[in-house]
């Protein structure tokens, strides 16, 4: 129960999987030398031309289509001027008005339930260079590598329509899924292969009234009437609002000025910062309402069906709009810091890039993206729920592992008939088993069949958990089949009913006291009785059969 | 008539251009003439005319996505007016 | 030696002279003559040489030879050449030398031409007079008190004064055609997307065309076969196969209807220009040609246009020379921002200043609709004109330029007076199209006159045989100036 909602889009930069730039046939591999993957082309030599890498306009075509977007028919090149040392043309080739692809969605699952999250538009551009700073030369230069310059960069931009720094997580989680479920591009944020910024402001509920119940669905108030409510402290205390994080229609808020956050290089730097940046934010608020800033009516503005006030700022006696800012992510200090308002905008002069020709989309190019996609991680995880009766999470686990571990996970089911069980085994023990040898699935020792064996063994002969691990891990290591690891680790399970019963019997004479606390209702002294019969067997029992033999003998106490 | 100055102080700056006091006089006048000259455009009706970026009609022009060789880092460097290491070196980027 | 053409060296090495006796011929004549014209920049001796005794070599191995085999050509500065200095006639590239060729120089080479020197030209081939050149003043061989025209001036003095039997220019608004016609030589504009443009350093891409400078139309034809054709490196390189067009050269085109357009022969041309001009088109009509008037409505707008779309591009293909990666970077700065202006403020000249301001003006914030996006719809309406008159004719033809060659220092003070010496040649860069300049007489003063004449796109070959009927009428083409060595 936030005094506040929080309102986040996203920009988000993916490096297209292709081996070569976007304009010349330089590496796009991470971590070359230095300037050692350069050309005329991509460094901006004089009279060098730009010439359209065809992969990535599929790859991007691809990614677009994943994203629900509108694919243009006809789609061009333009050049964004500005003056930088990592972009040696001074220019960058990108796309304005005409972008390829627009007005998509990507679906993201909230502890809410699936939410769409709006894509306003993604475009294809190149990359710039890297800037280092040079600590040798006594900070008095910096370092120019050209060897990024031109690499091949999906621009996604979301619609305003996360509304929570978890959501924001979210949404970045299911964006590199996809992404690396058709292989668009790897999404690695530690070699910049994906890049993130988050425009950030907070609504703040202001008058008709505070208290929850004026926060129904009738017409707000007109206009001119509505005050921002009350002082700082009294929005401070917020206890009384009860604010949907979702916002209700009909409300109004004062808006606070978007802040552009930069060098985000984790998802949870991402999560982290937003939520700094909105307290930071409501803080500023606070402090500044009524003092420098002022919430006008008459800019208000209406905002997926509430009414917004973006806040202005007091400034020779008018009120003037607060200029959106861009902030830097410390991840150390754990705080953002606001580098400059962008008080001019910026001046890019635009214009369609000469050197390059348009692209007509037609039907062949839409139908091979549209047959290179397979199924996407939404559907995934709504088939594993329907066709094999996972629960949501179990399905968005698998899913979240990629094809490879749900194609595991469907044969392994199919062979086994125990779709449950084959999830729990997989999430828990062949996850883990990875995880610690840095494995991909297609590296894994046990094959689905090997895997459905053992799932099997463990309902029909009872081995107890404890063992089945061992088997597992048996089988893990030494390419065993389930029958070849009980073997070799010497495990018999005791299913014979008369010699089992034997055994608990004489741990039943065993040990009185827990029978007499059993029989004083205290259920849970029986485990002590199945212990030690465990022990007994050196774990081999069969538990299904324990548990009967144990219950009927203790009645017969 | 001249282009005022303020205008083309803000123009050599998107511009990049250091320019003297007096050529900062001589180009809002001859920016002034030539714009007056150009704005002879204007008078001309091109409602619903579509812009022409190129005569040429060509589309879809690709390269496959195949590796061609790179400079080494010493000829790429080799124009750099100032060359640290196998970098361009530049006055100190300050954000 | 010098006085041949491209042609009669190709006969003269089939008789048994050798392209080393070629070329040092034309490298003894450049430093004899050149003091007074200023044509060249650049004049690698060893390196045109060793390019002689190559082709000679191959040619004793019985080798296949290209079909510029010991040929020297004088290349505008504006062409990549890998290892040689390539300035653009710009201070900021002063000592720029590009690690690879440009396509055209590749096909020279392939050609087995020689590669004599890099010629003048006006900076960033922004000029009309090679006023502009960052270096030196480029004169014009008939009177050397005029300029042989721009940008591409000196490649086309070079050949008028026989320092070398073949150019290579560039034509962006007429930097081809304009001074050919001012050098009494033939000057050859292709469509654009003919030529690739990989590895011209650029002013204004949807104009740039590289073309050759020859003092016939078969030695125009020979140099054009030898550089068009396609280019995977040139997106708007376009793949269609290259006609032998030197090989049809002297069929007649018939019927032939020229288009005569009345915008052309209005205010502003010169009296003697204009005579000449009839004097051709009744050449045409005596073989037979119907003259037809026409009209291009918008031509009076074209120098508006070009000015506004060609400086707008240039804004940004010379954002680049920064002092950053390659180029002259200033002395003394107070910070990144300032070093990059200055850098730019001390290498670019007074012309390249003056159109990096108005192309950033066209193009910037609250300015944009008014001149750059109207300059395109106003392209589109000088587009359709010509399209129009193509209906109507097969070529069209007028003068290359309005006045003969100007005086030196006459129009540097007037930006807009320079600018308008363009006012014929625009339209086809504009639309795309093939124009040719041919030497079509004299002023009383001894200047060469031009007539230009203009085909649909991709009309290279017929462009070219139009323009051989009346060559073959006539024999202003073998006029050659006197060039008196200096001092």
């Amino acid at each position: 129960m936030s005094p506040y909602r929080t309102i986040i889009g996203l920009e988000v930069h993916v490096q297209l999987l292709t081996r070569t730039k976007l304009f010349c046939g330089c590496s796009t591999k991470f971590g070359l030398p230095p300037n050692s993957a350069t050309c005329p082309v991509c460094a901006g030599l004089p009279g060098a031309l730009p010439v359209m890498n065809r992969m990535a306009f599929e790859l991007a075509l691809k990614a677009a289509m994943a994203l629900n977007c509108q694919i243009a028919s006809l789609t061009k090149w333009d050049r964004k001027n500005y003056f930088y040392p990592d972009l040696p043309k001074n220019y960058q080739i990108s796309q304005y008005d005409l972008p390829f692809s627009k007005a998509g969605w990507l679906q993201i699952e909230c502890p809410g339930g699936a939410k769409k999250i709006g894509i306003i538009r993604a475009h294809l551009e190149e990359d710039a260079g890297k800037m280092l700073h040079d600590e040798q030369g006594g900070g008095r230069d910096s370092l120019v590598d050209l060897n990024r310059t031109g690499v091949p960069l999906l621009e996604i931009v979301s619609q305003p329509d996360l509304r929570a720094p978890e959501e924001a997580k979210a949404y970045l989680e299911e964006m590199r899924l996809l992404l690396r479920e058709i292989e668009v591009s790897d999404c690695e944020m530690q070699e910049g292969s994906l890049r993130c910024d988050a425009n950030v402001n907070i609504h703040i509920p202001i008058s008709p009234s505070p208290v929850a119940s004026s926060f129904s669905r009738e017409p707000t108030a007109s206009a001119d009437r509505i005050q921002p409510h009350g002082t700082p402290s009294a929005l401070a205390a917020g206890s009384r609002l009860n604010v949907e994080s979702t916002g209700a229609e009909g409300e109004t808020f004062a808006a606070t000025p978007i802040v552009e956050i930069k060098n985000l290089n984790s998802f949870r730097g991402v999560e982290r910062a937003l939520k700094y940046e909105a307290e930071r934010q409501f803080q500023e608020y606070q402090q500044k309402l009524g003092s420098v800033w002022n919430v006008d009516p008459r800019s208000a503005r209406n905002f997926a069906g509430s009414t917004v006030i973006p806040v202005q700022e007091k400034r020779n006696g008018s009120l003037v709009m607060v200029a959106k800012a861009t902030a830097g992510w410390n991840e150390k200090r754990g705080v953002t810091e606001i580098q400059r308002r962008k008080e001019e905008a910026a001046d890019y002069r635009y214009f369609p890039e000469p050197d390059l020709v348009p692209i007509l989309i037609d039907s062949l190019m839409l139908e091979k993206a549209r047959a290179g996609l397979g199924e996407l991680p939404a559907a995934q995880r709504n088939r594993l729920q329907t066709e094999y009766g996972l629960s949501p999470y179990d399905a968005s686990v698998l899913s979240s592992q990629g094809r490879a571990v749900v194609a595991y996970f469907e044969q392994t089911a199919g062979l086994s008939g125990d779709p449950k069980e084959t999830s729990n085994w997989i999430s828990n023990e062949v996850l883990q088993t990875l995880n610690d040898r840095k494995q991909q699935i297609r590296e894994f020792a046990i094959p689905p069949a090997s895997l459905a064996g053992l799932i099997q063994e463990v309902k029909s002969s009872g081995l107890n958990k404890q063992r089945a691990r061992e088997v597992f891990a048996e089988m893990a290591n030494s390419d065993a089949t389930v029958k070849a690891a009980l073997a070799k680790l010497g495990y018999q399970v005791v299913s014979d009913e008369s010699q089992l019963r034997e055994i608990v019997r004489r741990a039943v004479a065993a040990n009185p006291k827990a029978v007499a606390d059993f029989k004083k209702g205290k259920v849970k002294a029986a485990d002590a009785i199945k212990g030690a019969v465990m022990r007994e067997t050196k774990g081999m029992a069969n538990t299904e059969l324990v548990q009967r033999l144990l219950a009927e003998e203790l009645d017969a106490v | 008539m001249a282009l005022p100055l303020e205008h083309v102080r803000w123009v050599a700056h998107l511009a990049r251009l250091d320019l003297t006091p007096a050529e900062l006089e001589a180009m809002a006048r001859d920016l002034g003439a030539i714009i007056e000259y150009v704005n002879q455009l204007q008078a001309l009706h091109t409602d619903g005319v579509e812009p022409l970026a190129h005569a040429l009609d060509l589309q879809n022009v690709f390269r496959a996505d195949e590796l061609a060789p790179s400079l080494t880092v010493d000829a790429a460097l080799a124009n750099a007016p100032a060359r640290r290491g196998d970098f361009y070196a530049v006055p100190a980027v300050l954000d | 030696m010098n006085e041949l053409t491209a042609a009669e060296l190709l006969a003269a090495q089939v008789q048994g002279a050798s392209a080393l006796e070629i070329t040092a011929a034309f490298l003894r004549t450049i430093h004899e003559r050149d003091g007074s014209l200023n044509a060249f920049l650049h004049v690698d001796d060893e390196f045109a040489l060793a390019q002689a005794r190559a082709v000679d070599a191959k040619r004793k191995h019985g080798d296949l030879l290209g079909i510029l085999a010991g040929v020297p050509v004088a290349v505008k500065d504006i062409l990549c050449v890998a290892g040689q200095k390539t300035t653009c006639g710009s201070k900021i590239l002063r000592d720029f030398i590009p690690p690879y060729d440009a396509h055209v120089i590749t096909r020279l080479k392939q050609a087995d031409a020689i590669l004599l020197g890099k010629t003048n030209m006006d900076e960033f081939a922004m000029g009309s007079s090679t006023e502009n050149s960052g270096f030196t003043i480029t004169r014009n061989p008939w009177d050397l008190e005029r300029t042989p025209g721009g940008s591409s001036g000196g490649s086309a003095a070079a050949v008028a004064a026989g320092l070398a039997p073949l150019g290579i220019g560039t034509d962006t608004g007429g930097s081809i055609r304009q001074p050919a016609a001012l050098c009494g030589i033939v000057g050859f504009k292709p469509t654009y997307g003919r030529v690739s443009r990989f590895g011209v350093i650029a002013f204004g891409s949807s104009l740039d065309q590289v073309g050759p400078l020859a003092h016939n139309v078969y030695d125009a034809a020979l140099l054009l076969e030898a550089i068009a054709g396609h280019d995977a490196r040139d997106s708007t390189s376009v793949d269609r196969p290259v006609p032998a067009y030197s090989r049809g050269l002297d069929q007649l085109v018939k019927p032939l209807t020229v288009g005569i357009p009345r915008e052309f022969f209005s205010d502003g041309l010169d009296a003697e220009v204009e005579n000449a001009v009839r004097v051709a088109l009744a050449e045409y009509q005596s073989q037979g040609a119907v003259l037809k008037e026409i009209s291009l409505p918008h031509s009076s707008f074209a120098v508006a246009v070009y000015y506004l779309v060609a400086t707008a591009e240039a804004s940004s293909n010379l954002a680049r020379y920064d002092g950053v990666h390659f180029g002259h970077r200033a002395e003394k700065f107070a910070d990144l921002l300032d070093m990059v202006a200055r850098s730019r403020g001390e290498g670019f000249g007074a012309e390249v200043k003056r159109r990096v301001m108005l192309g950033t003006y066209a193009l910037s914030s609250g300015y944009v609709d008014a001149y750059y996006l109207k300059a395109l719809k106003v392209r589109r309406l000088i587009k359709d004109d010509f399209d129009t008159a193509f209906r109507q004719c097969d070529v069209i033809a007028g003068p290359t330029t309005p006045t003969a060659a100007f005086k030196l220092g006459e129009k540097t003070g007037d930006p807009l007076a320079m600018y308008l010496s363009d006012i014929y040649t625009i339209g086809a860069n504009l639309a795309g199209l093939p124009g040719i300049s041919v030497p079509c007489g004299f002023t009383k003063n001894g200047l060469p006159i031009g007539l230009q004449l203009m085909a649909a796109p991709f009309e290279e070959g017929k462009l070219l045989q139009v323009a051989r009927m009346f060559e073959r009428a006539t024999d202003w083409h073998n006029r050659r100036p006197k060039v008196q060595a200096p001092g």
